[in-house]
């Protein structure tokens, strides 16, 4: 296993080199530069700054630099943002990120297995039908149409919930961003989970327990949902990377300081180093969670060796 | 233990299934019974509804399935019993085997923990005590190692592993009855009869009545007390299993009884010429390998094997699975890479490609197990039985494909009526009888014939054997026939090769063979399937 | 049976695809989807130039109209657009009055008043026809008159005094269009790619799919950022280019369909009869593609839509004046204090186009794949 472990790890460092070099290239061809945006800047300022932050030398060089810098773990000053280095950006970010998008996830895992599990059991019955009916609203309506909608209802009808702004982490301030994150994620694994426990429950080993006398109790948790889980445990690689480093949308409607906003702010303002460092961040949680779930999977299920 | 005593009865029996293209009637109304200790066999083919009879006394049915009628256990109406109260009943009292033995137990537990669980939870017994229990369960089914095998999952044991660890499960808490589904059908003849032998012996220790569930007859006739014969959801004759053998009453069960493959094939004579030769053929796979992962594990299916065919001759090649049987035939029409020297008529087509072959495949052709896998679910069979001519015959205009297909359907004895229709809206014979005039439309020289038999019920394999021995007889074919079924080679080889582990273990005129075979897996071969038609559970 | 029935026409069997028709249409959910999705098409096509304003026109004094089905100017709106329109003509009103359609007002001033002081009143949104009725002999005083225009804004207006309707419309239009247009070039570059990859299989199967595997762990997002700055707003460009990022699952799903119908006994079975490379794919792997593919592209054309709507959200596709529901959607969730009919009406197109989509999709999916009866 640890051998298995350490070989992922090491066929992840092409791979994330191959996407650090892509995105370095693509972002450099791009039109324009960072300080191209920011009017009345004179041209002797304008080069000072670029010859500061060497975007003078050639490509190749500044290329080398990064790198260098980069397995330092140095993801140099953000062009945009002078007072702070794309580092310190994150240290700030990413915890905010990580709480919303975490808790989003817990919340989609629970309430999607419960969902779907209890739809399973009662397949073609009313709380079947319930469950699907839910899970597709949220798997088909947007979020950038659920978070306006919650700010409506709960902001300005009800008066539950602030409308936006992270209030330094309270409580009520994450329930709307939370919620709209977690709701098509919930559909989501619901709908997964009604799908493969169907399947394991009519599976021939579930057979044989019921025609062994055990209890509805052992036949449906121990044995059915332990192999109903498995396409969850799977998805959770991808949809933890993807939660956890923030979403543009929820973060715009709710104004959440993550670093989901980052990206596009960034992208549209040439801003190298952070878009960079955003590119290196979500690839190295999307290494890293795969790696964590197909790990879980071998303890899950015996089938699954690895060495 | 009273031995007349009836201990399960089950009366006016109806199992319907909701499905979408309306209400199916899988069982219509039937009566059986069962005394203490006997061995009772319920015998039918596909769809007769015997599984569905027993599933729904166990209350195992399918969620769109409903039983309506009495399963009478010892005074208690099975059908209307609570879940708890049912509970009591399955697993404890009556038990459960099934046909599947790679997939009725759970991937994800050991065995011990699968077979620990039944005995806490109807003996109530402690973990260490439960323990002691399962490893003597273990010990009774002959299973080596029952320690090590504890802790062991499903998928690191055989097939007949599986079974036998199944078999103890379901023995565990001294059932009055174990329902046996078809138990033997999936696996090889000497693992069948060995699970036969264990299912006796275990009952003469045990003294459990066995319901056998089956489609072969060869195993009901030594093994059970009585039988009954279902058909389309009914019993159409039940008795003493003597009685329905020597003197059956209904026109189905003497059908059945007559649908054992008979008759010989002679050799061709001694100066026929050889048509497919194979000298030293050899196939091997790579399993694994590349990047990071370490050598690659080299399998050789087929180890130098040297074959001839001669016209109107048929060879039929024995085998169990993985004995490389079907690979060979596979590699002698080119289909597979290989090594050696094949050689068709005088040419050697050792090195032939693709495009070289084109021309040769009329003539070399080939018919598959699966009849519903084997024909494009999307083609008319029409479209499926022309094909071959698209491109042997590219000259033919569409009239004469369709009086083509017109000839070969009527050839194979199907109404040429159908040829627009599509495959799925065929039965299984009727689609290898498509499989076959589709080869037979080509007039090829040889066919290699891998298992078309066995996906298909005796009466009707019995027709497709008659249709083969017509066609031989007809165009002076030559036959590749391969076969894990004895019975079926017997009647259609003139000369055997039986193969084991990618190699020929004993080849000779099939009368040889079966008279006197000289290697000992032959002998184990012909004496499993001895066995298997043998054996008898009761006392 | 004798030659001459041989001859006879052979019954027609029902093929695959009949049955998966016959299946649909028993969906009646996937049915009622269908003749939905028709009628937004519909709409979306030929509604923006059939509703009487241009979804560019802008009303200056109908900024933020609630929806309403009767018309504008209300009762009580057409004195302070009179009053406004007369302050802008520098004179005073005397008096107004109203006479069906018309009203009519006297004003005064004190220096002569100009005929074309009328422009003032047809320039409001409220007036048009304006004429000078009668005028004083010193032409300080002058009776004009001007009919009401009546107008009708159903979904109510914008912030700047578009009509809703018309935009809603409008954005449909170009929501569907690109919708279809980049799902269908995700579907072809998928199509072709998953299913070169599976009939060559072996090494170049092995690369082209790790290359995919890399596309994938690319963040989907950056991609997209990166065709916007490199196409701009050019947004044919860009979503051709959208197209061109989606097809990476349809790839996969081509190229294991592709795969397992080659390990098919009809395709053994069809090379073994000698059938060429062109013949097994013309014959066979392409016609049990189709139920796959047809499918997904109904994933996919959701897919893109809510892709579009969320980058016009953003700001980084379809620009104003030109509108997508996204655009609407992202006015809408800025104003949701103030004007909620801006959110509510672009979102339930776009939702209800989804679902209906995804009825359709779900639909098809039963119908061409019963196994899970």
């Amino acid at each position: 296993m640890l051998r298995y472990v350490f070989r992922r790890l090491l066929t992840a460092i092409p791979t994330l080199l191959v996407i650090v070099t892509m995105a370095f290239f693509l972002i450099r061809v791009a039109p324009g530069g960072p300080f191209n945006q920011e009017r009345g800047l004179s041209p002797e300022i304008k080069a000072n700054l670029e010859a500061q932050f060497g975007l003078n030398d050639p490509l190749w060089l500044q290329y080398v630099h990064y790198l260098g810098n980069l397995l330092r773990g140095n993801f140099g000053p953000s062009y945009n943002m002078p007072d702070f280095t794309v580092g310190e950006l994150f240290a700030r970010g990413l915890p905010v990120s990580i709480q919303i998008g975490a808790s989003a996830l817990i919340l989609a895992l629970l309430l999607g297995c419960l969902l779907g599990t209890i739809a399973a059991l009662n397949q073609n019955k009313l709380a079947d039908y319930s469950v699907i009916a839910l899970a597709t609203a949220g798997s088909t309506i947007p979020t950038f149409v659920i978070a306006p909608v919650i700010q409506l209802l709960f902001g300005l009808t009800w008066k539950l919930l602030p409308i936006g702004g992270w209030g330094d982490g309270a409580l009520l301030n994450k329930i709307g961003p939370v919620l709209t994150l977690a709701l098509p994620q919930i559909a989501i694994v619901a709908r997964l989970m009604r799908g493969s426990m169907i399947e394991s429950l009519r599976s021939h080993h579930i057979r044989t327990a019921r025609a062994l006398g055990l209890s509805d109790w052992s036949v449906v948790v121990k044995h059915a949902l332990r192999g109903a889980i498995l396409p969850i445990v799977s998805f959770t690689g991808p949809a933890a990377a993807a939660l956890l480093t923030g979403s543009i949308i929820v973060e715009t409607i709710f104004s959440i300081p993550g670093i989901g906003r980052y990206f596009v702010e960034a992208a549209l303002n040439r801003d190298y180093t952070l878009v960079m460092g955003t590119v290196v961040v979500i690839a190295l949680f999307t290494i890293v969670f795969n790696l964590i779930v197909d790990v879980m999977y071998a303890f899950v299920d015996p089938r699954v060796r690895y060495d | 233990m009273d031995a007349s005593e009836t201990i399960l009865s089950v009366k006016d029996l109806r199992v319907r299934f909701r499905t979408l293209d309306g209400v199916v009637e899988a069982v219509k109304g039937i009566n059986i019974h069962v005394n203490a200790g006997e061995t009772v066999a319920v015998v039918g083919e596909s769809g007769s509804g015997k599984s569905q009879t027993m599933m729904a006394a166990m209350s195992l049915l399918a969620s769109n399935g409903e039983a309506t009628g009495v399963v009478d256990y010892r005074g208690r109406n099975l059908l209307t019993l609570s879940k708890s109260e049912l509970n009591q009943v399955r697993g404890r009292r009556i038990s459960m085997i099934f046909q599947e033995p790679m997939t009725s137990l759970d991937p994800l537990y050991s065995i011990g923990n699968q077979l620990i669980e039944p005995i806490r939870r109807h003996r109530g017994l402690g973990a260490a005590q439960a323990r002691e229990e399962a490893l003597k369960l273990l010990r009774l089914v002959y299973i080596p190692d029952p320690e090590r095998r504890m802790k062991s999952y499903p998928h690191e044991l055989s097939g007949g592993q599986r079974q036998r660890v199944m078999i103890a499960m379901a023995l565990a808490n001294d059932p009055d009855i174990l329902i046996a589904d078809e138990p033997t059908t999936a696996l090889d003849l000497t693992i069948q009869a060995q699970i036969l032998m264990l299912l006796a012996e275990l009952q003469r220790k045990l003294g459990m009545a066995i319901v056998f569930i089956t489609h072969d007859l060869g195993i009901v006739r030594r093994l059970a007390d009585r039988v009954y014969v279902m058909r389309y959801g009914e019993v159409v004759e039940e008795g003493e299993a003597e009685a329905i053998f020597v003197n059956p009453q209904h026109a189905y069960t003497k059908m059945l009884l007559a649908a054992e493959p008979t008759g010989i094939k002679a050799p061709p004579p001694p100066n026929a010429p050889v048509l497919l030769e194979g000298r030293n053929v050899e196939v091997t796979f790579k399993i694994g390998g590349g990047f990071l992962a370490g050598e690659p594990l080299i399998l050789r299916a087929v180890d130098h094997i040297s074959i001839r065919l001669k016209r109107n001759q048929t060879i039929g090649i024995v085998g169990e699975s993985g004995s490389g049987k079907s690979t060979l035939g596979r590699a002698l029409l080119r289909l597979l890479p290989s090594d050696g020297l094949i050689r068709f008529g005088d040419r050697d087509i050792s090195a032939a490609d693709r495009q070289a072959m084109r021309p040769l495949r009329r003539e070399l052709q080939l018919v598959f197990q699966d009849p519903f896998g084997s024909l494009s679910p999307r083609m008319t069979v029409g479209q499926v039985i022309t094909e071959g001519l698209l491109v042997h015959e590219p000259i033919l205009s569409g009239r004469q494909r369709d009086l083509r297909a017109v000839e070969a359907l009527r050839e194979v004895g199907l109404d040429p009526n159908a040829r627009n229709r599509y495959p799925h809206e065929f039965s299984g014979g009727q689609r290898q009888r498509i499989a076959i005039a589709r080869a037979m439309i080509l007039k090829p020289k040889v066919v290699v014939l891998d298992e078309p038999t066995s996906a298909l019920d005796r009466s009707v394999q019995k027709q497709i054997v008659e249709l083969l021995r017509k066609l031989q007889a007809d165009h002076e074919l030559s036959y590749l026939f391969i076969s894990h079924d004895l019975a079926v080679v017997r009647a259609m080889a003139d000369y055997i090769i039986v193969m084991k582990q990618g190699k020929i273990v004993e080849e000779g005129p099939t009368e040889a063979i079966f008279s006197n075979p000289q290697a000992t897996y032959t002998q184990t071969l012909m004496a499993a399937a001895i066995d298997v038609t043998r054996f008898r559970l009761s006392a | 049976m004798t030659d001459i029935v041989a001859t006879a026409p052979a019954v027609v069997g029902r093929s695959l695809w009949g049955d998966a028709w016959a299946r649909l249409k028993a969906n009646r959910a996937a049915m009622f989807s269908l003749y939905y999705l028709a009628f937004i098409a519909i709409l979306s096509v030929f509604g923006p130039s059939l509703v009487p304003h241009r979804y560019t026109t802008i009303y200056a004094d109908y900024v933020r109209m609630p929806p309403s089905l009767s018309a504008y100017p209300k009762p009580d709106k057409i004195e302070t657009a009179l009053n406004e329109a007369i302050k802008r003509m520098r004179v005073d009103i005397k008096q107004w009055r109203q006479e069906d359609n018309r009203i009519f007002v006297t004003v005064t001033s004190h220096k002569p008043i100009d005929d074309r002081n009328v422009r003032y009143l047809d320039r409001s949104d409220a007036f048009d026809n304006t004429k000078i009725e009668s005028k004083s002999a010193d032409g300080l005083e002058a009776v004009m008159s001007a009919s009401i225009r009546q107008q009708y804004f159903l979904f109510g207006t914008d912030n700047t005094g578009r009509d809703l309707l018309s935009r809603t419309l409008m954005a449909g239009r170009i929501s569907l269009a690109i919708g279809l247009l980049a799902g269908v070039v995700a579907g072809v570059i998928g199509v072709l790619y998953g299913a070169a990859a599976g009939l060559a299989g072996g090494k170049v199967d092995e690369v082209m799919m790790r290359i995919v595997d890399v596309l994938y762990s690319l963040p989907f997002i950056f991609f997209v950022i990166m065709l916007v700055v490199f196409f701009g707003r050019n947004f044919v460009l860009m979503f051709l280019a959208v197209g061109a990022v989606l097809w990476l699952d349809m790839a996969r799903i081509v190229r294991g369909q592709a795969l397992s119908i080659r390990r098919q006994e009809y395709v053994q079975a069809a090379e073994a009869m000698g059938v060429g490379q062109r013949g097994i794919l013309i014959r066979h792997v392409i016609p049990n593609l189709l139920g796959p593919v047809v499918i997904y592209m109904t994933l996919l054309v959701p897919q893109v839509i809510i892709l579009e709507s969320f980058l016009s959200f953003l700001g980084l596709g379809v620009q104003e004046p030109m509108t997508s529901w996204g655009v609407l959607i992202s006015t809408g969730s800025k104003n949701i204090g103030t004007a909620n009919w801006l959110l509510l009406f672009p979102a339930f197109f776009l939702v209800s186009t989804l679902f209906a989509l995804n009825f359709v999709g779900d639909g098809l999916r039963d119908a061409l794949d019963p196994r899970d009866r």
